[in-house]
């Protein structure tokens, strides 16, 4: 399903094998318990860390799994309420992350995507692609607050969420999704490394960073249901740093 | 406590009010400086347009943590307090605003050189830069407010706040951060500025009209500071449609 690694001060979770990558239970499971092991040893470790995410084969993620959840409308808001923690996590996790798009990133796989810091995507093939328009189902809050809160072009989000584009990388990055494009999944893979290592090397503090980043994106925040720092907490935390 | 014109000064250009932070420094925005740029910023009634440019290598290095160090943490709240007081009066102003960034702007001094209606940026020197997460200090509401509304472009404003980027003048034109980069030296960028103001001046917009708008414009930022400001002058006789 997934694996973790540390190599150094990055920490790489691969989607394994050559399927689809579907997000079911036991898929976000142990996503959720990676992402949770990296945290917790980067805080044991230190300031200094960083997560890329890859995936291997032809798929970065083709989204939940509506294979499971069948015609069953319950068995789909399951899915779609498993997935919303694992999007809280990537969004609240005090290390840099980066999403290395070595495949197909679509509907749920794409939401996956975006939630990371940085997106580095092959040029070759895939696309992102939020599917649900195609498919004839609505986005859910939490997945349309994502949207909003990384594609703040306002014609790439009409494109992306109300016109079922297949975005490919280079598009990607004209519309701002896409931070580097590279000719293969293997280059992908390893660019978005050395790029986790770059910011790792910055040894920022964990929490510091994941609080910088959740105050920029306070609704998909919300959205996620990550409860929000006070400014009381921030200043007791400022007059400890001083 | 030093006096208003020493921290800063304000003079009359034709239309504009030009405030200047003066002096070789920093220019840290402790209470004292944040209470010196309210009181020249309340001076410019009857001005056309607004300016805040800074002499020296700073425009301004952010908050004051040498004095926050030595005073007593239930006083660490005028500070911010302070600046999200001079942004509500800089939201609420009859009139544009310009800012000269004459030098770094790093942190609160970069959120507030970012307030103002128009930033003009010295071209050859100097650099935008949110400092905060390479100290490992966590941003106050309104600063968070000021990135969000004011640098909307998603990967902009990641580059400058996750990745603390050290912004030039060309390159932060090229992100939309600032409107235009000056050539030439801290005298050419103040002009540039002055002279930006003086036709904004020149539309002869109805003030109370310019400051509805704005705090319409950026709705998150003036709702994180509306009740700290200066409050309203006297309503005006014309109607709101």
């Amino acid at each position: 399903m997934c694996t973790l690694q540390q190599r150094g001060s990055v920490f790489v979770l691969t989607l394994t094998g050559d399927g689809e990558h579907r997000l079911g239970h036991a898929l976000i499971s142990s996503l959720r318990s990676a992402v949770a092991s990296a945290a917790e040893a980067a805080a044991k470790a230190g300031p200094g860390a960083a997560l890329v995410t890859v995936g291997e084969g032809r798929f970065f993620s083709n989204g939940l799994d509506i294979g499971w959840a069948g015609t069953s409308r319950a068995r789909l808001s399951e899915l779609v309420a498993a997935l919303r923690p694992l999007a809280a996590d990537l969004l609240a996790l005090p290390m840099p992350t980066v999403a290395a798009v070595t495949g197909h990133a679509s509907a749920g796989g794409c939401l996956l995507a975006l939630c990371h810091d940085y997106c580095v995507m092959r040029g070759d093939r895939g696309v992102l692609y939020m599917s649900e328009v195609d498919i004839g189902l609505p986005l859910p809050p939490y997945f349309m607050a994502v949207l909003r809160a990384k594609i703040t072009a306002a014609n790439a989000l009409r494109d992306v969420a109300l016109r079922g584009k297949k975005v490919r990388a280079a598009e990607g990055k004209e519309m701002g999704i896409v931070d580097a494009v590279y000719p293969s999944a293997d280059e992908t893979a390893a660019e978005a490394f050395k790029l986790a290592e770059q910011l790792a090397a910055r040894k920022w503090d964990g929490g510091v960073y994941a609080s910088i980043r959740m105050s920029m994106y306070p609704e998909a925040c919300r959205s996620v249901g990550i409860v929000e720092e006070s400014d009381e907490e921030k200043r007791k935390h400022f007059a400890s740093k001083l | 406590m030093e006096s208003n014109k020493d921290l800063c000064t304000v003079e009359r250009r034709g239309r504009v009010h030009l405030i200047t932070i003066t002096g070789a420094g920093e220019h840290r925005l402790n209470p004292d400086l944040l209470a010196a740029l309210r009181s020249a910023v309340a001076a410019s009634a009857g001005a056309g347009a607004l300016v805040l440019a800074a002499e020296g290598k700073f425009f301004s290095n952010g908050f004051d943590q040498a004095w926050a160090r030595t005073a007593p943490p239930h006083l660490h709240g005028t500070m911010d307090g302070g600046l999200r007081a001079l942004v509500a009066d800089l939201l609420a102003l009859r009139m544009p605003t310009v800012a000269a960034v004459t030098g770094h702007a790093a942190a609160a001094g970069c959120a507030l050189a970012l307030v103002h209606d128009a930033v003009l940026m010295r071209g050859s020197r100097g650099f935008l830069y949110m400092s905060e997460v390479d100290v490992g200090i966590k941003f106050v509401d309104f600063v968070a407010a000021v990135l969000r509304d004011k640098v909307p472009d998603a990967a902009a404003r990641r580059d400058l706040v996750l990745r603390g980027d050290r912004v030039a003048a060309p390159e932060a034109v090229r992100r939309g951060l600032v409107d235009a980069a000056i050539d030439g030296g801290p005298e050419d960028v103040v002009a540039a500025a002055v002279a930006e103001a003086e036709r904004l001046a020149a539309r002869g917009w109805d003030g109370e009209a310019v400051a509805e708008i704005r705090k319409a414009a950026w709705p998150q930022l003036w709702g994180q500071v509306k009740d700290h400001g200066a409050g309203p002058a006297p309503a005006g006789v014309r109607p709101r449609l």
